[in-house]
């Protein structure tokens, strides 16, 4: 291998006990991910994308299996590591946005510099990038109730893209939109994937998925197609035993 | 993120929600400003007494015999002779014999004032300054001249502006004033400016004794008090050789014993203001938990943008340390106000000019104790933040 991969999943489990009866959100899940790939989870509600995408982002850890984030084992970090690993190296972006409402545009943007600790100056001059890279550098002072959904989306964008992490994780990100400005989010997520970013996209929705360049179908915790999108199971969950055939 | 910006995120914090902390700051405030208020009360009672009681003079010993228990009596001489045989200890000595009985200037009769048959040190000793004529001297006392000096009250109430030379009746005895004592109170009836002093041989024969029973000693300097009180009790102990004998009382003792007690009060009041602190931290805390429990998305966001558990925990406790630290500072400045309001009422209702005076440290105290408060109580709320899990926290609304 010339090249290690940014994210290694092997043997990935993440089980809920819930008394006698356990819940197998992810029932071993194995991939890796290149840097400066755009892929797509996919899977119907209930599949165990999000659950996938916590571990991925270092907000939850495995039951057990190996979780490898640019090189180093993520998978048995304490909380205070992992917060640090977040901080310098994934991108979140929310279906809610999760904008804190009593902060500017410029405030919510700069929350992930203060806890990397990165002075002032250089703050500044990465906000006004980052903002001026999602198209709001107008909205600066701006507290997020006066943006429209797909301006707040894009602060949360302009929010993840500060710090540049190594990965970018978008978890529904065009789930509170209309399908336009849905639209419009998907195309700046792909100018940003252009821009040389990795981008791990989760959604449920086959067209969006579409946009990116490979496919990971989940079903029941566990990975049913992973591949180009434009093979005819990618898109539409075929029946288990067909889509193991094409694997 | 730095401390300076954490307490910046407070303080906004706190602005958002203006009514909600001054409703949260208000124990603090009413606690700090009681302590401020009672101490400085304490201390301005103490100035008080310290000022009334130095007029009074702290250095004077004042030696009552009893002779009780004893054959032995006490003579004048000898003890006259101790004093001036040690003046590293003492400077002064004199006897005061109180007279009974009626003074009469004409027909008019004086009921309150004190008589009191000294030596002519005693001016020195008490500090007393002359506003006409001289002082008891060694001769009146040697041929029981019936001579008297009289204080401010009687000069300016019963005579006109020629004192000197004018006589005054004591038990019916004719007595020649040959000096007037400066106010050294206000010059009414019955106050310290109310006297009559006159040689204590002509006061022994006017009470109809031949024993002087109380001596008021001066000692060399209220450093030396003990050391002199010490001498003292030696000296008269073997003389008498019973301790029941005698008694030196000391009016720094007194006012020793005084402040004690007012320091006492001060402080068990203080102890019961100071449970309103404790009363105000538990509404720190309880905001506190309301406020984690409101912003529990919020920590979400900021856990999953990589705030550590310390980050989280800094955020809460500053915030409650800053709502205490402010109503620590409502509550000094409430006490300030409401401090010099009572000076201003009890000069009004007592005319006595108490001011009450809040010290650097019971500010200090206040300050400090309102900020551990905030700290202590915010504690338990901000550590469940801080362990709050980011996905749980993140789903939460
Ligand atoms: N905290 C949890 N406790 C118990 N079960 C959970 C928990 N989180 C997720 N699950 C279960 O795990 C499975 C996968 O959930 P999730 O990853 O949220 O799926 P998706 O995002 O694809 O809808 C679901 O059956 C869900 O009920
Ligand atoms: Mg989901």
């Amino acid at each position: 291998m010339i090249d290690e991969p940014l994210i290694v999943f092997k043997d990935i489990y993440k089980i809920y006990k819930m008394g006698d009866f356990e819940v197998r959100a992810l029932d071993g899940v194995s991939f890796d991910i290149y840097k400066g790939e755009y892929v797509a989870i996919v899977g119907q509600s209930g599949s165990g994308k999000s659950t996938c995408m916590n571990i991925m982002g270092c907000l939850d850890s495995p039951t057990s299996g190996l979780y490898h984030l640019g090189g180093k084992d993520v998978s048995d970090m304490v909380d205070d590591r992992l917060a640090e690993i977040r901080n310098e190296m994934i991108g979140f972006i929310f279906q809610q946005y999760n904008l804190l409402s009593k902060l500017s545009v410029k405030e919510n943007v700069e929350v992930p510099m203060q806890y990397a600790g990165i002075d002032k100056n250089t703050r500044n001059e990465r906000i006004n990038k980052v903002l001026e890279r999602v198209g709001l550098s107008d909205k600066i002072k701006n507290r997020p109730t006066q943006l429209s959904g797909g301006q707040q989306q894009r602060v949360s964008i302009a929010r993840a893209l500060v710090g540049e992490p190594s990965v970018i994780l978008a978890d529904e990100p065009t789930g509170a939109l209309d399908s336009k400005t849905g639209r419009n989010v998907m195309e700046l997520l792909r100018e940003i994937h252009e821009e040389g970013n990795t981008v791990v996209l989760i959604t449920h929705d086959n067209e969006t998925a579409g946009e990116a360049n490979r496919i990971i179908r989940l079903e029941d915790g566990k990975i049913v197609y992973d591949g180009p999108p434009d093979h005819e199971h990618a898109l539409f969950a075929g029946l288990k035993e067909e889509v193991y055939e094409v694997l | 993120m730095r401390f300076f910006e954490t307490i910046e995120l407070a303080i906004k914090n706190l602005l958002g929600s203006k009514v909600r902390s001054l409703l949260t700051m208000l124990g603090i405030i009413i606690g700090v400003g009681a302590v401020i208020i009672i101490t400085s009360l304490g201390n301005g009672m103490e100035n008080f007494m310290v000022d009334s009681f130095s007029s009074m003079g702290t250095n004077v010993l004042n030696v009552t015999v009893m002779g009780k228990g004893s054959t032995r009596t006490l003579d004048f001489d000898e003890l006259y002779e101790h004093i001036n045989e040690n003046q590293d200890l003492y400077n002064h000595i004199s006897p005061t014999v109180n007279v009974p009985g009626s003074v009469k200037v004409g027909t008019e009769t004086l009921e309150q004032t004190s008589m009191t048959g000294v030596s002519e040190d005693y001016n020195e000793l008490k500090s007393l300054v002359l506003s006409q004529g001289r002082y008891v001297q060694y001769v009146d006392v040697t041929n029981y001249s019936k001579v008297i000096v009289i204080g401010s009250y009687i000069a300016d109430n019963f005579f006109d502006d020629d004192v000197i030379g004018q006589t005054m009746k004591i038990n019916g005895q004719v007595f020649t004033i040959v000096g007037v004592l400066d106010e050294v109170a206000d010059s009414e009836k019955g106050d310290s400016d109310d006297i009559i002093h006159l040689p204590y041989s002509s006061a022994l024969k006017l009470a109809g004794s031949s024993v002087i029973s109380s001596y008021a000693v001066e000692v060399r300097s209220e450093e030396t008090v003990d050391a002199s009180k010490e001498d003292l009790r030696y000296f008269l102990y073997d003389i008498f050789k019973d301790e029941d004998a005698y008694m030196i009382f000391s009016m720094s003792e007194l006012l020793d014993t005084m402040t004690s007690m007012i320091n006492i009060m001060v402080v068990i009041l203080a102890a019961i203001a100071a449970i309103s602190l404790v009363v105000g931290g538990i509404g720190i805390m309880n905001i506190t938990l309301v406020s984690v429990t409101e912003r529990t998305r919020e920590i979400g966001i900021r856990k999953s943008l990589g705030a550590k558990r310390h980050n989280i925990m800094q955020q809460f406790v500053i915030e409650a340390a800053t709502t205490s630290a402010i109503g620590g500072i409502i509550g000094i400045g409430f006490g300030y106000l409401m401090s010099s309001l009572g000076t201003l009422v009890i000069s009004q209702m007592l005319d006595e000019d108490i001011s009450l005076l809040p010290t650097l440290s019971s500010v200090m105290i206040a300050f400090g104790v309102s900020v551990t408060i905030g700290i202590v109580f915010g504690y338990l709320p901000a550590r469940n933040a801080a362990r709050l899990n980011p996905i749980d926290a993140l789903r939460y609304d």
